[in-house]
């Protein structure tokens, strides 16, 4: 049996432009959807996955506002069967704030009898892209990280991940539970969420807490765009009609054969 | 200053973005050490010298045989030896390595720097939102961590090359370091993201495609075009209809060709994340409207299913 942590933050979902708020020290995001990172969907999806086949149970965690509920509740009709709020202001925690908030969350869930054999975080942060959560809290943790994983699957008291090596191979790893994997996508296919899913999420309570002491922040000054350029496109034409003018086009470049 | 950088290296010595962060902190003024965990050849020792290297300090040994990121954090943090800033690229490994070093000495980390804003105390800019944005962001702290982002700069090499020596940094790897250790590596399919990667032409396809059977045309383009590779969406990866490996964009791989066609895809920024570096960006749109039309240099309004096959018989035709 082996019960999972899995980590996700709400963030804008961002169409074809990027609007800041008037201080630039974020996203405007006041006319936006939400989401998680794709990597934390694949996380969640291997949460979900791993507790099934072990007989555990997946809890999913954000630290962020009463709004995040909105994506708790995604992880919940997708199979999680637990949910904790850290109630805080996620623009206010730097990668070792969070660490350290997720971490006391995993003590305060072990003394109180339930035990994680795998906390699994994104690679990266969709917005701050940090690259660092799931390695301060190993470190926190004291248990061993493997970053970039994209496959994993828990035997006994082990743990073996697959993810992509710099040459373009697989790198296999074989780690002893309880450990902390950051997670990549494209090893697996995040599941959608059915109806009757969606339902029962509906029911379970999500734990609130509220983290202890005050963050450090991640040291943020300011937030910059790159200039808009105006647009500049050459419309070469309409339909099927135009080809003569792309293949003009592509000579020019020298791409043909 | 001094300014221990790690640099990884493969069969052709360092690797590409290793040589541009090299190339970036030489910019900082600074007197540059390299770390190379395993084996130095005289000719990589007589490469990094070009980049200005004045140290090559080499790891080696059992603990370093397969990768283990908590491992090379010691040879870190063993080559650091007080130097106020530690560099390596954005890579996978760059920014893993360094997390675990940032832990060690307790202090942040900055990931894909892009600049350095000031000195005193460091100030770097950095991507954020997949390389959308940038953030300032100092860095305070008695040693400065940070990770160089991709094409961040030329990898260009010094005016002066330098005869570095080389010095073996012993160090002490405890078994906790090992506990997480690369155990076997198994070959990547034939066909991954490698051409892709560094294909001349990149036909780009979104859900405008319509569904699985949709790319025989788009298949055909890259057939027809001189070192051409498919590219999707992520729209088209999580319906299934292509393989994650073709996804392009923040969580996909980045491509920079010559030419990139853009062929039913909306233009999010997450997609164009990974293809704004594309000299030349020609998209084919049934809106005129979409941010990937605007922001192209050529445009074609109408549906792809029309404009692609006539494309490709054009070509054909004058292919003769
Ligand atoms: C954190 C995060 C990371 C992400 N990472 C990535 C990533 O790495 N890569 C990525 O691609 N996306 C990524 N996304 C998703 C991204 O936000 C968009 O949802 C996605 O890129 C949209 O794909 P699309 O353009 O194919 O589809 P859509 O946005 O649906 O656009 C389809 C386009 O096709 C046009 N069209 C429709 N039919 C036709 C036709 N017959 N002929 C011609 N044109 C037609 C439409 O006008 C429209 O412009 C990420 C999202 C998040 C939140
Ligand atoms: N506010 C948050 N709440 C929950 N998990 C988070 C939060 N911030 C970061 N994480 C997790 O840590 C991962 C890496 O983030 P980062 O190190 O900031 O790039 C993310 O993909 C998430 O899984």
């Amino acid at each position: 049996m082996a019960n999972v942590l899995v980590c996700i933050k709400r963030v804008p979902d961002l169409g074809g432009e990027i609007r800041l708020t008037a201080d630039a020290m974020g996203v405007d995001d006041s006319s936006l959807g939400h989401t998680v990172s794709p990597h934390e969907e694949a996380a969640v999806e291997l949460a979900i996955q791993t507790a099934k086949d072990t007989g555990g149970e997946a809890t999913v965690l954000t630290l962020g506002s009463e709004d995040a509920v909105e994506q708790l509740r995604n992880a919940l009709a997708l199979g999680c069967t637990g949910a904790v709020l850290v109630e805080a202001d996620a623009a206010a925690y730097g990668p070792a704030d969070v660490a350290a908030a997720v971490a006391d969350v995993v003590r305060d869930h072990e003394a109180a009898g339930t035990s994680y054999d795998l906390v699994l975080v994104g690679n990266d942060a969709s917005d701050t892209g940090d690259f660092q959560v799931g390695v301060r809290l190993s470190y926190l943790l004291d248990r061993p990280v493997v970053a970039g994983v994209s496959t994993l699957s828990v035997d006994g008291g082990e743990v073996t991940a697959r993810g992509g090596s710099p040459d373009g191979g697989t790198e296999v790893y074989q780690v002893a539970l309880p450990a902390v994997l950051t997670v990549m996508e494209g090893g697996v296919e995040p599941r959608y969420p059915s109806i009757p899913g969606r339902m029962k999420a509906k029911k379970i309570a999500i734990d609130r807490v509220t983290p202890t002491g005050e963050p450090q922040g991640s040291g943020r000054r300011r937030l910059t765009l790159p200039p808009a350029q105006p647009s500049q496109v050459t419309v070469l034409g309409e339909g099927p009609e135009a080809a003569g003018a792309v293949v003009d086009l592509l000579e020019s470049l020298g791409v043909t054969r | 200053m001094s300014v221990l950088v790690l640099v990884e290296t493969d069969e052709g010595g360092a690797v590409e973005v290793s040589r541009e962060t090299l190339a970036f902190v030489r910019g900082t003024d600074a007197d540059v050490r390299a770390l190379v965990v395993g084996e130095v050849s005289p000719e990589l020792v007589e490469q990094l010298g070009s980049y200005g290297v004045r140290e090559v300090l080499r790891a080696d040994g059992e603990a370093f045989s397969s990768y283990a990121a908590a491992a090379w954090a010691s040879a870190v943090v063993a080559a650091a030896d007080g130097v106020p800033l530690v560099a390596a690229a954005g890579t996978p490994r760059g920014n893993e390595v360094l997390a675990h070093v940032a832990c060690r000495l307790g202090v942040a980390m900055a990931a894909n720097v892009v600049a350095v804003e000031g000195t005193d105390p460091l100030v770097v800019s950095r991507q954020v939102l997949g390389g959308s944005a940038l953030e300032e962001l100092p860095l305070p702290d008695a040693v400065a961590v940070l990770t160089v982002a991709g094409h961040a700069c030329e990898p260009s090499t010094a005016d002066e090359p330098a005869a570095p020596a080389v010095r073996e940094v012993s160090v002490d790897v405890p078994a906790a370091d090992l506990r997480a250790r690369v155990v076997r590596t198994e070959p990547g399919e034939p066909d991954e993201s490698g051409s892709l990667k560094s294909a001349r032409v990149v036909v780009g396809a979104g859900r405008g495609a319509g569904s699985a059977d949709g790319f025989k045309d788009l298949l055909e383009l890259t057939e027809l075009l001189d070192g051409a590779a498919l590219g999707v969406s992520r729209v088209v990866t999580s319906l299934g209809w292509r393989p994650h490996h073709e996804q392009v964009g923040q969580t996909g791989s980045r491509v920079t060709p010559d030419l990139y066609v853009a062929c039913g895809i909306s233009g999010a920024i997450q997609h164009w994340a990974g293809m704004s570096t594309s000299k030349t960006i020609l998209a084919i749109n049934t809106d005129a409207d979409a941010p990937m039309v605007t922001k192209a240099h050529y445009a074609v309004i109408g549906d792809l299913h029309e404009i692609v096959p006539a494309i490709n018989e054009e070509l054909r035709r004058r292919a003769g």
